[in-house]
């Protein structure tokens, strides 16, 4: 018994070591992506945008990131395990713009052609970074929601994160916008649910609770969003709600009301850009040290163009 | 899938053949490895497996501290925001106070052991289960991090040679050709360390005593308050070993992250044969939990299997190792 099933498996290893390397010998291109979430669903947009620019290409792609954000030293542990695949390129999208520094070094010191995605780091080694303009979608999101309640009153904003570079250009976009252009408006709270639909849900029933003249809140991204609208119903509230991203639930909240309207980046464009600069540079062409991959403001009356539709996600 | 089979085949083999069950976990590490190095070239290589070296050296720290407090029949899980805001006391000492490494580094120490005292004090003193208490004070310490930093990150910029606490290489230095980060060689000493007070000291004797007999080890008129909060108050230090080398890795105490990683550090544990009853467990057996956890892990990234999957087959190690662990014992 012992050796039959040591033997079954040694054959069963052999065969994973068999299939391995006839994927390493088809001698594509590799380009590996690390991300800075994977289980949201604008990630896996994301992951969606560069599996398209891979076939697109002829490049194989692999898409990895850390199933909680924030988790630096997880994320350093994934760049070191790609770089030991020796890929023609490397995209990351780095949760701390400083740590990651050493190991691109490092890919670099290999000849592996470095792309930021999303968010920056603090080094010059990406060729080049393919992301949303935070601040100006911000800004765009502060412009729509002061439009849409009279220029005056008491707004909110529910963010996911304290720490990363996109949760504060989000929230600073938006507070400074609301402050410079719109001075009879007021800021009263900026709470921070974690991007987790149940938080989010509560923290805005609370608001609503202690500012009963609130007039609006800002969700900065999908799960906040989603979760101020959750908070909306049920305290049945009539409140404005502006959103960033999109996800089944926040479009189903814009076509029903619940949600006035969102930003929208266009995550599937980023997976694809970093991609394709990817494969640009590797044929040595040249790339912009920027790609702005764009933001769209979108609500009930826009929502099934074919523009708007392309970047959407459920 | 393929990895879980060949090692069910291989465990319940060594198992049954009783002479070698203490080489389990081990033999289960190698055949990991052999696994992955056969599947590709990528695998076995220096700079791969220092990766998994520096892969391992927080989790398994943090592995170490809970260990022992497993050993004794409790259970920690505030270690991993301990670790955290460990790391953000080194930021406030360091960075936001200027001072030196020499207090800086003893400073987060002493905050790892007294808060670990204080898990301690809650659980003897004012009779809290320790899941409730080490479940509160996870919350708290990942709330004050967050306070003190005031949501930001904390750089050691200011703090030249910070970073070569973890990611400078001693052995390099005289071996060349070995660069193996310090914090892999902190991760063994504290290990050594760990194993040497559990085998040969007082402290390692009643923190035995605690876990398999509790209540014969009171009625021997041991005060056993005092040894239980020296068991919290050791692996708070040792989380604070782990915050530093953390903090150290990434050059910053980032106040958001920690929280989950103690279940990584419990799974390491349970791997190694360590009983969630308390009572029974080994040092050695919880390294090569935690090495087996990033040989997983990266293993599985350099065959390129989804993400998705490679939870799904984590998760099914453990169970495994547990299992065949449950075997071996009832059949011994």
């Amino acid at each position: 018994m012992f050796t039959r099933r040591r033997m079954l498996g040694l054959v069963a290893a052999t065969m994973l070591a068999g299939t391995a390397t006839i994927a390493n010998a088809e001698d594509k291109p590799y380009i590996a992506l690390i991300s800075k979430g994977f289980q949201h669903q604008f990630w896996q947009a994301v992951k969606l945008g560069a599996e398209k620019a891979g076939q697109e290409f002829n490049v194989d792609v692999t898409y990895e990131g850390p199933d909680g954000e924030g988790a630096v030293d997880r994320q350093l542990d994934m760049i070191s395990a790609a770089i030991a695949k020796k890929p023609a390129a490397i995209a990351i999208a780095a949760i701390d713009s400083q740590a990651t520094v050493p190991l691109l070094k490092q890919a670099q010191a290999d000849g592996i052609t470095v792309i930021a995605f999303d968010s920056g780091v603090a080094s010059d080694i990406p060729i080049t970074n393919a992301s949303t303009d935070n601040l100006a979608s911000a800004a765009l999101a502060a412009e729509k929601l002061a439009e849409m309640i009279g220029d005056e009153g008491k707004v909110a904003v529910v963010s996911f994160d304290q720490t990363s570079q996109t949760g504060i250009e989000r929230r600073d976009g938006f507070v400074t916008q609301m402050t410079n252009a719109h001075p009879k408006i007021e800021i009263v709270a900026i709470e921070y649910g974690g991007g987790d639909h149940l938080k989010s849900a509560e923290i805005t029933k609370t608001l609503l609770q202690a500012y009963p003249d609130l007039k609006g809140i800002f969700g900065t991204n999908e799960g906040s969003a989603i979760g101020v609208a959750i908070g909306k119903k049920e305290v049945g509230s009539n409140i404005v709600v502006v959103g960033y991203d999109s996800g089944k639930a926040q479009t189903d909240a814009i076509r029903d009301g619940t949600i006035a309207g969102a930003i929208t980046q266009n995550p599937v464009g980023i997976g694809y850009e970093a991609v394709k600069a990817g494969v640009m540079a590797l044929k040595g062409e040249k790339v912009p040290p920027h790609i702005d991959t764009g933001f769209y403001w979108y609500d009930k009356s826009n929502i099934d163009d074919p523009t708007i539709k392309a970047v959407l996600y459920d | 899938m393929t990895i879980v089979d060949t090692q069910a085949g291989v465990l319940s083999g060594i198992r049954k053949s009783g002479a070698h069950h203490k080489l389990l976990a081990f033999g289960s590490l190698i055949l990991l490895v052999a696994v992955f190095s056969i599947a590709s070239p990528n695998f076995l290589q220096t700079n791969n497996v220092i990766a998994i070296l520096q892969a391992t050296s927080v989790n398994g720290v943090l592995a170490i501290a809970a260990t022992l407090v497993i050993i004794s029949g409790g259970i920690d899980l505030s270690v991993g925001t301990l670790m955290t805001f460990c790391a953000v006391i080194a930021g406030v000492l360091l960075t936001f106070l200027g001072l030196p490494m020499v207090v800086g580094i003893p400073g987060a120490l002493l905050a790892g052991l007294a808060s670990g005292a204080l898990t301690g004090v809650l659980i003897t003193r004012l009779r809290i289960p320790p899941f409730i208490a080490t479940l509160g004070m996870m919350l708290i310490y990942k709330g004050l991090s967050l306070a003190i930093c005031g949501a930001k990150p904390i750089y050691f910029n200011d703090t030249p040679g910070f970073t070569e606490i973890s990611t400078g290489s001693l052995i390099g230095a005289i071996i060349p050709a070995l660069p193996i980060p310090n914090g892999v060689l902190i991760l063994f000493l504290v290990a050594f360390a760990a194993a040497f007070v559990l085998q040969r000291t007082a402290l390692g004797r009643y923190t035995f005593a605690l876990g398999s007999n509790e209540e014969a080890l009171r009625l021997s008129g041991v005060g056993i308050d005092r040894w239980k909060i020296a068991v919290y108050a050791v692996a708070g230090g040792i989380c604070a070993i782990a915050g530093i080398l953390l903090a150290s890795r990434i050059n910053s105490a980032q106040p958001a992250i920690g929280q989950g990683y103690e279940l990584d550090a419990i799974a390491a544990v349970v791997i190694g044969g360590t009983s969630l009853s308390g009572g029974r467990g080994t040092m050695l057996g919880t390294m090569i939990g935690a090495l087996i956890i990033s040989v997983v892990a990266n293993g599985l990234r350099i065959l390129s299997v989804p993400q998705e999957w490679q939870i799904v087959v984590t998760g099914s190690i453990i169970i495994l190792a547990v299992y065949t662990d449950n075997l071996r014992r009832r059949g011994a």
